[in-house]
């Protein structure tokens, strides 16, 4: 609350006034512009790249198809962790994300392969059925009064059930193929699956700035022809994320909502509104990830998403939310979500031994909430 | 709180020295990516793991295993991306759902990256997506000539016990079994889970509501060993038909004591090693074998343990 309130005015969205106020501190710009809450995460994402060019630079991390390898597993943690993030920031959890992303993928597949309409069609009941579900969880939090905690983890285990047990019963399989064919030359699947800049690729593979392929029936091609759909609607997200949260009204009903959620319903702020909202847009950022997903690979499976929710959650966490709401930033989780997915690729790259994986993953949180907890504390002064 | 940062990352920066000395440390001679498909939680990998550095050694390359953590296919398929875009001299791959890990296979072979395909998969997929070879068993095949075995014991009607249930191939083993006894597969494959106590508890409750069931079919140690376990506790081991794909420590002991009648063994050992020698040796003198490699089935019995039961879990 309190951060929301010096980068952004009052809750009202008024201007600030010109006049020198004796009851506001002196603050200096510098200070001003180091103690935001992506600090953290500024500084890890520093520090994560000039690691992993020390150790891995020779071992095509840094050349066009490894760029865009990180760049595409950062890019869905960013998706999830957007959605999650504002959740948040308004002071709840949602634990169903990935049986949410199994789940949607599964209606996709569903209607375009097995039931044969059109693949927009499917995409947009898949999109509808997930804002339904995120309606239902918001709306259960809300009339319970249960921690969003206890209920979303109901709707993980509900969710991931159902998506086996349609799966099962309607083809006999736990994964349904077939998805690309019948999202050939459809216009929706190819907002979510297409690339963009193709020609600018071919162009820079015919120059020999990036290599090609050499063999095959790609013979010739650029190793990228173009930067993926997922990429675009990552930064999209995280930019409309942003943008809600710290330039508009709605922004500050989230923080309020988050921050102390009595206090704002008795200055007018709509809270179980603004929260059933973000369940909702939870969900439809998951589902944005497994249209992304289905449209790629071309099949959907029982099993995709599994702990999403949880990758969602740490990277909002290194990108220096807090746990228990108010408090957070959209950029810093973008942030969260560059330094997991560069961590993630840049230690197969660097040749760690697979399973020290979790280990640095979990050094690396730490650190994070470490460095989060001592620079959030500058800001507000608590202690 | 600045001291306790300053120390967190002085050992991040340790460690990550050490992990660079010993990358470049290894950095002579071929290095090959072997890519699987199977959760952390997977015991049965290790033998994949062990048999991929013991060849490593002898053939003087550098090895590396990777694996998706959770075991989602579509996390594998950025580790197939990845892997290619570290320039290996060979990459070594599972193909446990064609249409997710097509696209990465073909982009590693298009950049001149010879794969071979093991364990999971078909030949003719592997074929399909430009590889070199396939190394495995065939599991439809394999799990046909179980069930043709089972109904020479005598056997009408099976439970299988599948703990990869999201893994199609490994489901075509009970498919096989079902079509080698004759009968329907129908319901009598479970979705038992990954969690031991989850799987005992389910294969109980199972054949207390089916007790005609003749016999149970469980497609690794992962199942296997909790089945053993809730045949002990009702009473029925030793009793009901009981044959497995795969061999570990317990199904060893199992079929030793007279719990289990057969163990299918797929010598994951071969499918770790032999790729990684064909490969060194197709990248250092151009040589490739002509045909794919069967690295099963074979039938364990009681008869023939010493050996298996010297390297169970280990190299066997």
């Amino acid at each position: 609350m309190s951060q929301a309130d010096t980068q952004t005015g009052s809750p009202n969205g008024g201007p600030p006034e010109e006049d020198v106020d004796e009851r506001i501190r002196e603050v200096s710009s510098l200070r001003k512009a180091l103690v935001r809450p992506e600090l953290g995460s500024i500084c890890g994402a520093v520090l994560v790249f000039v690691f992993f060019f020390l150790i891995a630079r020779d071992s095509g991390m840094f050349s066009p198809e490894g760029i865009l390898n990180w760049s595409v597993v950062s890019a869905q943690f960013a998706i999830i962790a957007v959605g999650a993030c504002l959740l948040m920031i308004a002071g709840e959890f949602d634990l169903s994300v990935g049986s949410m992303i199994g789940f949607s993928g599964i209606i996709i597949a569903l209607f375009s392969v097995t039931l044969g309409y059109p693949m927009w069609l499917a995409i947009i009941i898949a999109f509808v059925v997930a804002l339904g579900i995120g309606w239902l969880n918001g709306y259960l939090v809300i009339r319970t009064g249960l921690p969003s905690f206890i209920v979303t983890l109901a709707f993980l285990y509900i969710l991931r059930g159902l998506t086996i047990f349609i799966a099962i019963k309607t083809t006999n399989k736990t994964i349904i193929g077939g998805v690309r064919d019948a999202a050939e030359g459809d216009w929706l699947a190819a907002v979510f699956g297409g690339k963009i800049f193709k020609g600018l690729f071919v162009w820079l593979g015919d120059q020999g700035i990036i290599s090609t392929f050499v063999a095959g029936n790609r013979a010739g091609e650029p190793v990228v022809d173009g930067i993926p759909m997922l990429i675009v609607w990552a930064i999209g997200l995280v930019i409309f994320g942003h943008i809600l949260l710290t330039r508009t009204r709605f922004g500050n009903w989230i923080f309020a909502a988050g921050g102390d959620a009595q206090a704002a319903r008795y200055t007018g702020v709509p809270v179980n509104r603004v929260k059933i909202l973000m369940f909702m847009f939870t969900a439809f950022c998951a589902t944005v990830f497994a249209t992304c997903q289905v449209i790629e690979f071309g099949s959907a499976a029982a099993d995709r998403g599994l702990l999403k929710e949880f990758e969602a959650i740490i990277s909002v966490v290194i990108g220096g939310a807090l746990l228990t709401g108010g408090y957070g930033s959209v950029v810093g989780a973008a942030l969260g979500a560059l330094i997991f997915g560069v961590v993630q690729q840049g230690l197969f790259f660097a040749g760690v031994e697979s399973s020290l994986f979790r280990v640095f993953l979990g050094v690396i949180l730490l650190l994070a909430v470490i460095l989060n907890t001592y620079i959030r504390r500058t800001i507000t002064g608590e202690r | 709180m600045r001291r306790l940062i300053g120390c967190l990352l002085a050992g991040v920066f340790a460690v990550g020295s050490v992990v660079g000395l010993t990358v470049s440390a290894q950095a002579e001679g071929e290095r090959f990516v072997l890519v699987s498909h199977a959760p952390d939680s997977d015991s049965w990998w290790n033998t994949i793991k062990n048999g991929l550095t013991l060849a490593g050694e002898h053939v003087g390359a550098t090895v590396e295993y990777r694996n998706p953590p959770t075991g989602d296919i579509a996390d594998m398929a950025r580790i197939i991306e990845q892997a290619a875009a570290s320039n290996p001299d060979g990459i070594i791959t599972t193909l446990a759902d064609a249409d997710v890990l097509r696209g990465p296979i073909e982009n590693a072979v298009a950049k001149g990256i010879p794969v071979i395909i093991i364990n999971s998969g078909t030949p003719e997929q592997a074929a399909d997506v430009g590889a070199l070879m396939y190394v495995g068993q065939p599991e439809y095949d394999a799990g046909l000539a179980a069930g043709q075995r089972a109904k020479r014991d005598g056997i009408g009607s099976f439970l299988c016990v599948n703990h990869v249930v999201s893994n199609p191939v490994v489901g075509e083993r009970c498919r096989g079994f079902a079509d080698g006894l004759g009968v329907e597969l129908g319901s009598s494959m479970i979705d038992s889970g990954q969690d031991p106590s989850e799987i005992k508890n389910k294969v109980k409750a199972y054949l207390a509501a089916n007790p005609t069931t003749e016999a149970v079919l469980t497609l690794g140690p992962t199942s296997a060993d909790p089945t053993i376990e809730a045949l002990k506790e009702n009473g029925m081991a030793g009793s009901l038909y009981f044959g497995t794909f795969d061999l570990g420590t317990e199904i060893v002991k199992g079929i030793k004591d007279g719990t289990i009648q057969w163990g299918i063994d797929q010598q994951p050992f071969l499918q770790a090693y032999l790729p990684v020698v064909v490969l060194a040796n197709y990248k250092r003198y151009g040589v490739l074998p002509g045909n794919n490699i069967n690295s099963g089935p074979g039938f364990v019995t009681k008869d023939a343990l010493g050996k298996v039961e010297e390297f169970a879990g280990e190299y066997r």
